[in-house]
């Protein structure tokens, strides 16, 4: 067995993974919520705010922490228009039309980027990059933990949306009862553009927490997909503190499954867990019983 | 003076279905105005063009002076018509007061707090269950959300789509009791009902929708006095 030396910063590396990953899962929540569809286009859109910040980093020099005021909104707005001119246009409604216009915008973002960026891997430098921290006994890199305070701050602004504010009360209601929201006037079509616009906006703010201490490519979206589908149906589809502890512990399992299996299996423990819980508890770890 | 709600020679349906065939209605200020006929006659069908959820295929809707007959549904709340519908649609899985909130969050938003007391004043029982979610109230309850709901909106119309639907006798009797307590306070209401006495007993004036278009408009005595018109609309 490992001893503590070992386990602690791979638990605290886990823990910053995690947080982003609730970021990008409480996204897909969002929209999984309101527009009761899983979207696709979803890891595709994460690759595009990455290049984004890749772009304002390399060709303009801005710091991936300061784009953050860039990337947000610019990526708020293409959720908002994709959901308002194409998705909502496209689908008449029907929610297995949805489905496949996000897959098919998914493929046209991911062969955009192939055109115009090839399929090699980029970084970014910056003066951070290698930068360590101690907590405890632990070495951890600096961006990782920006990162975890980022992603966990902006799950909490998100959070509060959500539970709080009258926009929050909508996106609900909405959800649930749409000739209902009508008839107090809550524009249905607005909500759903602005649930989608959200849930990039969480990823345009991941994209600039990742990218720091991560690379980007073509296909970098698609792994994050898929972890965070697996922290949607393990957070209970459509809870948003359950898509928060579910990515935390996400995190957790990947780190630690790639110390006990090494790096290359670490992934496995995330998909035992996501079957197992299909198998046993579809609702979710911390969903209610449906 | 012209009217509160003036409708003129109103279609509308779904898809290729034509349900409303050029309807006629009007409702002056504070006047409760009853909206009888049988299953399927299109009463709901003409709440929800009017409001603005489907689209009027012809005709006119005007309002308190403006024309909405082709506005968006927001536009339709905001000039202060505001629709209780059948079946209730509360949002089940918000709690109570998020339900009452959302009345508010198209007009009168200003006016949340003092219209929060006014509905509790009306539904004390909303006022014991706040953070209950709204898809565990009894029919009974989640009807009176329903109306507590379209209160917080300050309606200079109110719609109400059978709201004794599916309620005790004790509940129904409250019902109209309440219906009476709006009216008195000069709230205009478009009654749509299947209890059909009770309805005719608070109602200023009486429509008698058949098959998508008006048969019959007149005072509830007119309508109880004639046999003909009791027997052909009402089955009394
Ligand atoms: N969403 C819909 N799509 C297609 N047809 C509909 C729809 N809603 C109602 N209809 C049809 O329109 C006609 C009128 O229905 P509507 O609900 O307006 O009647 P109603 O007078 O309110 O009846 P009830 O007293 O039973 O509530 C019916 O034939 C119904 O089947
Ligand atoms: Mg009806």
């Amino acid at each position: 067995m490992f001893d503590s030396g070992i386990l602690f910063p791979s638990l605290i590396n886990g823990l910053t993974t995690g947080a982003v990953y609730a970021l990008i899962a409480l996204g897909l929540t969002l929209i999984y919520g309101v527009l009761h569809i899983i979207n696709f286009a979803h890891g595709a859109a994460l690759m595009v705010a990455l290049y984004a910040v890749y772009l304002l980093k390399e060709r303009f020099g801005i710091d991936p922490y300061l784009a953050l005021p860039l990337v947000v909104p610019g990526m708020f707005v293409l959720g908002y228009a994709l959901q308002r001119l194409i998705i909502n246009r496209a689908s008449h409604g029907k929610d297995e039309n949805i489905l496949l216009v996000t897959l098919g915008l998914s493929i046209v973002m991911e062969n955009a980027a192939l055109l115009f960026f090839k399929s090699d891997t980029r970084t970014i430098e910056t003066a951070y990059t290698l930068t360590t921290v101690a907590i405890g006994p632990a070495m951890i890199a600096l961006p990782k933990l920006v990162a975890f305070a980022g992603a966990l701050l902006v799950s909490g602004l998100l959070l509060w949306i959500v539970g709080k504010t009258d926009l929050g009360r909508a996106i609900r209601a909405v959800a649930k009862e749409k000739h209902g929201a009508k008839l107090m006037g809550i524009d249905v079509d607005h909500v759903y553009a602005m649930s989608f616009g959200i849930g990039l906006a969480c990823l345009g703010a991941a994209a600039c927490f990742l990218l720091p201490a991560y690379y980007v490519n073509p296909q970098v979206g698609g792994g994050f997909v898929l972890v965070a589908f697996t922290v949607v149906v393990l957070g209970g589809m459509g809870s948003f503190v359950g898509a928060l502890l579910g990515g935390l512990l996400i995190g957790v399992v990947e780190s630690l499954g790639g110390l006990y299996l090494g790096e290359s299996l670490g992934q496995i423990g995330i998909f035992a867990i996501f079957i197992a819980v299909l198998l046993f508890r579809p609702q979710g770890l911390f969903g209610a019983k449906a | 003076m012209s009217a509160l709600l003036e409708i003129r020679g109103l279609r509308g349906g779904y898809g290729q279905v034509e349900v409303l065939r050029g309807v006629d209605l009007t409702v002056q200020a504070g006047e409760t105005v009853a909206l009888l006929g049988s299953n399927g006659a299109g009463k709901s069908t003409l709440n929800n063009v009017v409001c603005g959820i489907y689209p009027a295929w012809a005709g006119t809707v005007h309002f308190d002076g403006k024309d909405l007959s082709r506005a968006h549904y927001r536009e339709v709340v905001k000039a202060g018509l505001i629709q209780v519908p059948e079946g209730r649609k509360v949002f089940p899985n918000l709690t109570v007061l998020e339900n009452l909130e959302l009345g508010s969050f198209t007009r009168a938003r200003e006016r949340r707090a003092a219209n929060l007391d006014k509905v509790f004043a009306i539904f004390p029982r909303l006022k014991e269950r706040l953070a209950q979610l709204a898809g565990t109230m009894s029919g009974g309850e989640q009807q009176m959300l329903a109306i507590g709901r379209g209160l917080m909106a300050e309606p200079r119309l109110l719609i109400l789509d059978e709201p004794s639907l599916g309620l005790s006798p004790l509940l129904v009797d409250e019902m109209f009791g309440l219906i009476r307590q709006l009216r008195e306070g000069g709230l205009a209401v478009l009654l749509v009902e299947q209890n059909v006495g009770q309805s005719l007993e608070i109602a200023d004036r009486a429509y008698v929708m058949e098959n998508g278009a008006i048969r019959f408009s007149g005072t509830p005595d007119e309508l109880l006095g004639s046999d003909e018109l009791r027997r052909a609309y009402l089955g009394l």
